[in-house]
């Protein structure tokens, strides 16, 4: 069937609600993105299918990342007329228990997460909620109560880890596609209008408004470009992951509307090659969208042509960059150039491009369905509508977050992500990767928005965050980030080729232990100048994190240069495993694990420590739960 | 390039590559990138061969398409070995301690990152966030993945692999 109207998508939706949320029998959903699949949802789901495909009444169906990774395998159990109930950590054996144990009405208490009590998405709210009809489960939090979700309002995740995301008729049915039918018959600049009041700014790092971006692409003539930045190149985010593979209708359907505003035939989704799944799901339903004729020649039988064809990267961080992704997208060598003519006028194949990162175009389509103000009444002046973070690193609870711009810092860390664990002290968060900067323990209370953030020396970037705890030592993660940069520059421009050069020269050095009396003001002035004359936006920011760990922690860098001391125990020459005898306990615990045999001594008595077969790696000072290690 | 020996005796599929340029990629020049990357699938790195042999059917100046090959982290210009290990040094693994993974493996395997053991059975190669970052710290071999790593589970992992 080829789609013509909204009545053809309600035929669809219609067809499969019951398939979504009242299906026949009972339905299995396993979380099965990349993270899933990493923590053992693929034999979950492999031995769900041998023990009950054959069964009668039983489907075991996949869906993308519900985002609280750390509880993963997750998968849902959902049968009409019973609450629906999300097991965590699930494994190849437990699964079959926790099947049949559902179907007896047993929940297995310590598997569950919560149970749900509204399934449906913010686009969906004229249906009704399916569970307001089914008597809760006793003894069971609501998965909307506990902590990790409690905060959060999901627009751009709206459908990962609630859909199929290979079944374009499950997107249909949570509502999808509809804003494109809707903007079918708007006018362009009434779509541009719409966005701009939406307030929504770029979502990949550069906070640039969006509206504002489409509008003077739309000005340019020539053959115009619609790009998808999937190049994700931030370590430690991975947002733009998460919603191509739970959810890649919902980029297709903001790039078909962008093409609608701007006047395009032709887009291109540049994804990273470290994403084999996101490519495979995103060709998945790039197929799927053009065999109903939502995407391909004479959509929905107007005049209106757009195809979009997948381009893989190869490794590049630079191309994250627009002028460098854009190079990459014609085969050529990512090398940005400078913008004096922006891409919006000269890009891709030298016609106006409009770029925007993956979570941005996921945002688009309930902008258009529920209003431009409906999306700027969320978050802050200058920061409207919600933002997806990765909570990462030293965090109880880590995993996907989407919440109101303008939260503090402090209930994304401690209430959403549940602190540091195993009591240790928190320390700074880290936040716009390689660009970004870390943020001190003094403000936590910061409410979260891209002002707020610059105004401490971070960025939002693409939304990384990462938690860092005593045993990280700032020296090094300036360090690390440095040696990543200098990797990756693409040697084009000298600020940047050596001046990250000489500053990581000067890093390694002091966490070797040779640091001198003015290093940290040679940092700071080689940090200013590769920030004031690089060519991009590589190297404007790789200063960033070594500015702003100088800024906060300089008595880290004092003690590294002074005293060749590394207070976290990190820079292996200046510092030394002790055995606190009034801690240690005797459990041997640590000497078992010891890899050099340098732990000795009776049970129940304190151990000791030989220094000269010691390693450092750690095992012991991770292996005690006395805190009888101590760094010295 | 010191693979001279292992080019020599390297029987390229003519009909294989043109499968690639020709049909997959339609002689594009604009799919270069992933033009090698399907190169480097099929013979698990880049035989100079056939970058000549692309350079003509596509019409690059082989200059060109080395100064691609040699810009993108994930091609290789080396033979690589059987299992390709890719230890992820991203953030949230670093701070997780990805760099005692690091180190245990160049301890164990002998090599530096990008270098294939001198049996062939495994190479080296750090990647820089493969989005896993709860597992952290991570390492792939081939396309299994081991999550939460500690160093001394390394030596059994890889005695899974011939």
């Amino acid at each position: 069937m080829i789609i013509t109207s909204t009545k053809d998508l309600d035929a669809i939706r219609q067809s499969c609600l019951s398939r979504l949320y009242t299906p026949e029998g009972v339905k299995v959903n396993i979380g099965m993105a990349s993270c899933g699949i990493a923590a053992g949802a693929q034999a979950s789901y492999n031995r769900a299918i041998q023990e009950f495909s054959t069964k009668q009444g039983i489907t075991i169906s996949q869906t993308g990342c519900i985002g609280f990774c750390e509880m993963e395998p997750l998968v849902e159990i959902v049968a009409q007329g019973k609450p629906r109930m999300m097991y965590h950590h699930m494994t190849e054996d437990k699964i079959v228990e926790a099947i049949n144990g559902y179907l007896v009405g047993d929940y297995h208490k310590k598997w569950i997460l919560g149970q749900m009590r509204d399934p449906r998405n913010l686009l969906e709210d004229q249906i009704p909620n399916p569970q307001d009809k089914i008597q809760p489960a006793e003894g069971f939090p609501f998965l909307e109560d506990i902590p990790f979700y409690a905060k959060q309002v999901k627009v751009a995740l709206r459908n990962c880890g609630y859909m199929d995301p290979d079944s374009i008729e499950e997107y249909i049915a949570r509502k999808g596609y509809y804003a494109f039918m809707k903007a079918l018959t708007m006018a362009p600049a009434d779509i541009i209008k719409t966005i701009k009041t939406s307030g929504l700014r770029g979502r990949g790092g550069g906070g640039f408004p969006t509206g504002i971006k489409w509008e003077s692409c739309a000005k340019h003539s020539g053959d115009r470009y619609i790009i998808c930045n999937a190049d994700e190149g931030d370590p430690g985010a991975y947002m733009d992951r998460s919603v191509l593979e739970g959810d890649p209708h919902s980029v297709l359907e903001g790039m078909l509307i962008a093409a609608l505003a701007i006047g395009s035939k032709q887009g291109f989704i540049y994804v990273r090659n470290e994403y084999p799944l996101a490519v495979k799901r995103l060709i998945t339903a790039i197929k799927e969208a053009e065999k109903i004729g939502l995407l391909g020649d004479h959509i929905a039988g107007t005049n209106f042509s757009f195809h979009i064809k997948i381009s893989r990267g190869a490794g590049a961080f630079v191309c994250g960059e627009s002028t460098a992704l854009m190079s990459s997208l014609e085969g050529h060598v990512g090398r940005p150039r400078a913008k004096y003519v922006h891409t919006v006028e000269k890009g891709f194949r030298d016609g106006p491009s409009n770029l925007n990162n993956v979570e941005t175009y996921a945002n688009v389509a309930p902008i258009i369905l529920k209003g431009g103000d409906w999306y700027a009444s969320m978050g802050t002046a200058n920061s409207k509508g919600t933002k997806v973070f990765s909570l990462v690193g030293k965090v109880i609870n880590t995993g996907l977050v989407e919440v109101p711009m303008g939260i503090p810092l402090k209930d994304i860390v401690f209430g959403i992500g549940g602190g540091v664990p195993r009591k240790k002290e928190f320390k700074a968060v880290q936040t716009g990767g390689p660009s970004g900067g870390c943020i001190p323990t003094r403000f936590l209370d910061l409410s979260v928005d891209y002002q707020k953030l610059a105004e401490v020396g971070s960025i939002m970037g693409s939304g990384g965050m990462i938690v860092m705890d005593q045993d990280t030592c700032m020296v090094d993660v300036a360090r690390y980030f440095l040696d990543f940069l200098k990797e990756e520059s693409c040697g084009q421009c000298n600020p940047c080729r050596e001046g990250i050069k000489q500053m990581l020269d000067i890093l390694t050095n002091i966490c070797q232990g040779n640091g001198k009396e003015g290093d940290i003001e040679l940092l700071e002035e080689l940090g200013t100048t590769i920030q004031r004359f690089s060519l991009c936006g590589l190297g404007t920011s790789a200063p960033n994190p070594v500015l702003t760990t100088i800024l906060y922690f300089r008595d880290e860098y004092e003690a590294h240069i002074r005293d060749k001391k590394c207070p976290a125990g990190v820079c292996k020459p200046l510092f030394h495993y002790e055995i606190d005898p009034e801690k240690c306990t005797g459990c041997h615990s640590c000497a078992k694990k010891c890899p050099q045999e340098a732990i000795t001594g009776e049970k129940k008595k304190p151990h000791q420590l030989d220094q000269s077969k010691c390693i450092k790696c750690g095992i012991c000072y991770d292996t005690c739960k006395f805190d009888a290690i101590v760094i010295r | 390039m010191n693979s001279s020996v292992s080019e020599a005796s390297l029987e390229l599929d003519y009909r294989e590559l043109d499968r690639i340029i020709g049909e997959d990629y339609q002689n594009d020049k604009e799919n270069l990138i992933m033009i090698l990357q399907a190169i480097q699938k099929t013979f698990n790195y880049l035989p100079r061969p056939a970058l000549s042999y692309l350079a003509v059917k596509i019409g690059v100046p082989l200059s060109q398409i080395y100064g691609v090959a040699t810009f993108y982290s994930t091609f290789s210009l080396e033979p690589r070995g059987r299992n390709i290990i890719s230890i992820c040094l991203g953030t949230a693994c670093h701070v997780r301690g990805g760099d005692r993974i690091h180190e245990t493996l160049v301890d164990q395997l002998k090599v530096q990152d990008g270098q294939t053991t001198s049996d062939n059975r495994f190479t080296l190669e750090s990647v820089r966030c493969i989005g896993c970052c709860s597992l952290g710290p991570v390492i792939k071999v081939n396309e299994d993945m081991y999550g939460h790593l500690k160093p001394d589970e390394i030596q059994s992992i890889l005695g899974r692999y011939e």
